[in-house]
């Protein structure tokens, strides 16, 4: 009995605990470092030096930033909604983290290798406006739920357009499975056929994680720091842990979905040296280099600009692209998974 | 197996509990969070019954879009919550016949219903044929119930231009920006360069 116990339950438990904190450590470590990356990338783009000055080449300040706000006070304002207020952060923060878990890293080297990764995902990039609104709401304060209001309208318009990338990615890899869509570039990335619709996937995950140049959400200079005015040390550090793994999740989505995931470029001899994963991570990291490269060089959308390049521009634009590699996979008897 | 009774009834636990936060709660925000909790947590059971593509097609719509809306709304509202509470014991009687109505059709229908009765086994045929169930899914959708499923779509397709055309209106007192025709201006149209004699300009 205790046996069966022992190899039914047990270990795979300890396995899966073992894989989870396989992907979250190095993420952490990875989120804390895009922090720095931004800082001292912002910095050269503007002929400064950046954190230069807590350990060599200011390498720790992360942690120095870290430890400030983990010893601060977690301030509470009267009148908001307290259990609500602090759910906010955490469901920011979990549900950045949670989508990791159908990313494939190479072959097998999956924590959940489930039939419908990329609906998983989708689904869990879609419950990521709920940790905006409702810390907006919870806060109790007008710049906060205006940010929130924001936020909210500016992820679901663009929900849509990344949506109907997603389906024609789907069209051409015939699995929602991310394994499979990764194998199903063995021959050509589908950055390739696919380029107008990573271009939109690209520019909708700006959207969605709230960043330059679609900020308006916490618009410094309408709304303070619109949905987290609120938020002080750990909760406001949660926020913003948030927003960079969701930057480091978008880029791995689409190097997973674009790029060929773990795929060196070709399957030649200097290429197939570097092992999948790190093809995988430097496709990321080139990726998540462009969202900070973008802020340091776009000025902010105006709101109704912003609502008329999703309805108006990407929506049509993708749905249309859908229609098209539909046709073209039908036309010319590509259309893969048949039979 | 026992894991997945316990799980099942966690998680049913959670869905009637978070059913009579609905209802039970004063603050209607916090009803429509105790709704997402439900939506969310019926997600799970459709997972438990291997119905993975249902399970994230209710995250994905339900909570994803219908409930973001749902809290919008009433987020916006400005209710009055003493007067929405003053008419509970008159609603009441009403309230609880429906309630009764709605059980007594409910018990009639599944005592008496029998499911497909010409069938062979319960067991549904994707679970025979090994196929995923989204592949089921498609199969059955876009061969035998394609009329339904293209009639429902215009169904949709017609609600969605009704609710167009009721709310569209053109407001002639806003400016609105024409992209195309900014695009169009050329410096011809747009710079007129004067020549004012010298001690002549207004």
């Amino acid at each position: 009995m205790d046996n069966a116990l022992w190899t039914l339950y047990a270990r795979p438990a300890l396995i899966t605990v073992g894989e989870v904190l396989a992907i979250i450590v190095p993420l952490l470590v990875a989120v804390a470092y895009l922090t720095y990356a931004e800082r001292k990338i912002i910095a050269l783009s503007q002929l400064r030096k950046g954190p230069n000055v807590v350990g060599p080449f200011g390498l720790l300040q992360p942690f120095a930033d870290g430890l400030k706000l983990f010893l601060k006070e977690t301030v509470i304002p009267s009148g908001a909604s307290p259990v609500v207020f602090v759910i906010a952060p955490i469901l920011t923060f979990t549900l950045a983290l949670i989508a990791w878990a159908v990313i494939p890293f190479a072959p097998g080297a999956v924590v959940a290798n489930i039939n419908v990764g990329i609906l998983y995902l989708f689904a869990v990039s879609s419950l990521g406006v709920y940790g905006i609104i409702i810390a907006g709401w919870a806060s109790n304060s007008r710049y906060a739920f205006l940010g929130a209001l924001r936020s909210a309208a500016q992820m679901v318009s663009y929900e849509v357009a990344s949506g109907f990338v997603l389906v024609t990615v789907l069209l051409c890899a015939g699995s929602l499975n991310l394994t499979d869509i990764v194998l199903a570039q063995r021959h050509v990335w589908f950055v390739v056929p696919l380029l107008p619709m990573f271009v939109v996937f690209y520019v909708s995950g700006l959207a969605e994680t709230n960043r330059v140049p679609f900020d308006l959400p916490e618009g410094e200079s309408e709304l303070v720091a619109g949905y987290f005015v609120e938020y002080s040390a750990m909760t406001f550090a949660l926020f913003y842990l948030g927003e960079y793994a969701n930057i480091i999740l978008i880029s791995g989505m689409a190097s997973v979905l674009f790029l060929g995931g773990w795929l060196p470029p070709a399957p030649v001899v200097p290429f197939t040296w570097i092992p999948g994963p790190l093809w995988f991570a430097l496709k990321a990291a080139l990726l998540a280099f462009g969202f900070l490269w973008v802020r340091t060089t776009f000025p902010r959308f105006r709101y109704d600009q912003l609502m008329r390049l999703g309805w108006k521009v990407f929506l049509p634009l993708s749905l249309g692209w859908v229609f098209l590699t539909a046709a073209v996979l039908m036309g010319t008897g590509w259309l893969p998974g048949h039979g | 197996m026992i894991l997945e009774a316990i799980v099942f009834y966690i998680f049913s636990a959670v869905v009637v509990g978070a059913g009579v936060g609905v209802i039970a709660a004063r603050n209607p925000v916090h009803s429509v969070l105790f709704l997402i909790l439900a939506f969310f947590t019926a997600a799970g059971l459709f997972i438990l019954m291997g119905a993975e593509f249902l399970a994230f097609i209710l995250v994905i719509v339900y909570v994803g879009a219908v409930a973001v809306l749902f809290l919008f709304v009433v987020m916006m509202l400005d209710i009055d919550f003493e007067r929405l509470r003053s008419g509970f014991v008159r609603y009441l009687p009403v309230g609880a016949g429906v309630g009764l109505l709605l059980l007594v059709e409910l018990v009639l229908i599944f005592g008496t219903w029998e499911v497909a009765p010409k069938r062979l086994s319960s067991v549904p045929v994707y679970a025979r044929a090994r196929l995923t169930n989204t592949r089921a899914l498609g199969d059955i959708l876009y061969t035998r119930y394609v009329f339904a499923f293209e009639m429902a779509g215009l169904i949709l397709l017609v609600a969605m231009i009704g609710a167009i055309i009721l709310t569209l209106r053109h407001r002639t007192e806003v400016r609105r920006q024409r992209i195309a025709a900014q695009l169009a201006r050329t410096p011809k149209e747009s710079v007129e360069v004067v020549k004012v004699p010298i001690g002549e300009g207004a």
